[in-house]
């Protein structure tokens, strides 16, 4: 599975990955040696076979809805690269 | 005796005895860092001075009436993937280099309740990706038997610190062997247990259909004690199953492996397994027998697709784990970034090392519209049909015998080169948690370069009582365990 540079940066950025031409070269030649590992996949014949998204079989964990204790406004913006008042700053979004 | 030899267990014994208190467990612990860890580079933060504080106040709590409370003195080291109430947990990348979080994971939690002594967070490939720790934002940790080879990964540093006695024992987390392979490489115990066994709560995700936390310890009975401390139901992780925990330390009595068969998968012992690691497991093999195991042949025929299954399946489930890491709320932030979007990008790019960025391209590629069912949806259907190999084997044994490596431990900068490579030397561990099942690494030997290899047990799910019952048979009727490393 041969897969294209401009397939790789299409993937960047819809991985949010700001990548440069340099990475954009060397990931084009490993994702392509991993998925042509991974078309090995294909020789087993799985129609019909019920896919595993968790090996556990629980559907719905349900809890109570009680109000406990949580963290502060403090300790919820400690780590916060910017802050405003008792917010999260980011760059204006709208104009 | 120096207190730093000692297990964990005897530790205990010595410390509730009375002939030893918390504050010189602390100072004997840092001494031996002291010594190692510039050769050994296991941790990426010590905390000295609280382990000390911690000391002291269980000191204190005990004076007068050690004997009728259950408190302990642990010295360990944790993987620092795990979120430690004030104390930075970096996952060893850039991403996380000042994050400091404002709350215990609940492994955390259950051990300072019962008297915990964080001695430091342990060094690891990026968000846990890599078999090396070679990924590490920070540089990598070195194997204690010869420190020109990796220690394995990515709870490499909590291994090589288990095994350069630099703790009394540790936590790591196991998604695609992350326990097992290091414990393997460093010649120490590594159990992973049964997905929903222990509590994730609070462990930062990487794959969470795969992601286990468990203990990397220098015996069995370390192994059996920890689990039974960090084992259990918790409602703040809804994929910790509500089972009975036993007493896994119980189960050691019984010192053999009566009534038990043992299963030998030939795909485990095919091409590409190095000759002194399969002479290592074939004579664990004969152990187990003469232990009283009924040794049978079995077949676990997809094994070939575990690799690809893998790396489709936890890179999806990383693509979307590690979508949080967006400069906004906390880590690392993206410099003189014009809008939101660059905000993003910047900070990704930044933050993120090249393997983290490779599995993220890689699970967002197999997520993408037009390839999802051809990768993703493969993947989770052939995932399926090698639950379905387990199943049909434990139908016929009790347990399954496997090495944990291809090979020993190798060289730094090997394979670093060659993320295939790499990706497919995690092929003996990776179909367990595929399947979800418990497995325990233990040494079985050493080749002739000095170096440790290890020989992996695998068990029913929640049949961890069986799996240490057998690995601790088997250790006690060898020696492996006596030999130390030099650490030069």
């Amino acid at each position: 599975m041969e897969i294209t540079k401009q397939e790789v940066e299409k993937v960047a950025k819809l991985a949010r990955l700001q990548v440069t031409e340099s990475e954009v070269a060397v990931f084009t030649k490993q994702l392509s040696q991993i998925l042509t590992h991974v078309e090995t996949l294909k020789k087993y014949e799985t129609s019909g076979v019920e896919p595993t998204a968790t090996v556990l079989g629980q559907v719905n964990v349900f809890r109570d809805d009680v109000v406990r204790p949580s963290l502060s406004v403090e300790q919820a913006l400690a780590n916060a690269p910017e802050r405003e008042a008792d917010g999260f700053c980011v760059p204006k979004i709208i104009e | 005796m120096s207190l730093h030899k000692l297990t964990l267990c005897e530790l205990q014994r010595k410390f509730t005895a009375g002939e030893v208190t918390a504050k010189e467990i602390v100072r004997a612990y840092f001494l031996r860092i002291g010594q190692v860890e510039p050769k050994v580079k296991a941790y990426v933060t010590t905390q000295k001075e609280q382990a000390m504080i911690q000391a002291a106040a269980i000191d204190d709590s005990l004076k007068g009436w050690r004997k009728t409370q259950p408190m302990m003195a642990m010295p360990l080291a944790i993987k620092d993937n795990l979120c430690t109430e004030g104390v930075t947990t970096t996952c060893s990348s850039r991403m996380l280099q000042n994050f400091v979080p404002p709350y215990d994971a609940t492994v955390i939690a259950t051990l300072r309740a019962q008297g915990y002594l964080l001695l430091g967070k342990t060094n690891l490939d990026e968000f846990a990706m890599g078999s090396s720790t070679e990924n590490s934002a920070f540089g990598p940790s070195r194997n204690p038997w010869n420190v020109q080879c990796v220690p394995g990964g990515s709870s490499g540093g909590s291994a090589a610190a288990v095994a350069a006695d630099e703790c009394a024992a540790a936590l790591g987390s196991d998604t695609g062997g992350s326990i097992r392979q290091p414990a393997a490489f460093c010649g120490v115990v590594g159990l992973k247990p049964t997905y929903g066994r222990v509590s994730r709560y609070g462990l930062i995700a990487f794959a969470s259909s795969l992601d286990q936390i468990g203990p990397i310890t220098k015996d069995v009975a370390d192994a059996a004690f920890l689990l039974g401390v960090i084992a259990g139901h918790d409602p703040m992780d809804s994929t910790s199953a509500d089972v009975p925990v036993p007493d896994y330390t119980k189960a050691l009595k019984k010192k053999d492996l009566k009534k038990l068969k043992v299963g030998v998968p030939a795909e485990f012992f095919a091409e590409g397994l190095d000759p002194e690691v399969e002479q290592a497991v074939r004579a664990a093999i004969e152990e187990l027998k003469s232990l009283g195991g009924e040794i049978k042949e079995i077949q676990l025929p997809r094994t070939d697709a575990a690799v690809a299954v893998y790396y489709v399946i936890a890179t999806a489930e990383a693509s979307s784990n590690l979508a949080r890491f967006d400069g906004v709320k906390f880590g690392l932030r993206g410099k003189d970034t014009k809008d939101l979007l660059e905000l993003y990008t910047k900070t990704r790019q930044e933050g993120f090392g090249p393997e983290v960025k490779r599995r993220i391209m890689l699970g967002t590629y197999a997520l993408s519209s037009g390839y999802y069912d051809a990768y993703y949806g493969k993947a989770q259907a052939v995932r399926t049909l090698i639950r379905q190999d387990f199943d049909e084997a434990f139908k016929e044994v009790d347990l399954i015998v496997t090495p944990v490596t291809p090979t020993p431990a190798f060289k730094l900068g090997e394979k670093s080169d060659d993320p295939l490579q790499m990706y497919l030397s995690d092929i003996f561990t990776i179909s367990v948690n595929l399947a979800g099942l418990p497995a325990i690494a233990l040494p079985c030997g050493f080749s002739k370069s000095g170096l440790p290899i290890g020989m992996q047990l695998i068990g029913r799910a929640f049949q961890e009582d069986t799996l240490l019952r057998a690995a601790h048979a088997y250790e006690q009727s060898t020696q492996w365990r006596a030999k130390k490393p030099a650490v030069r």
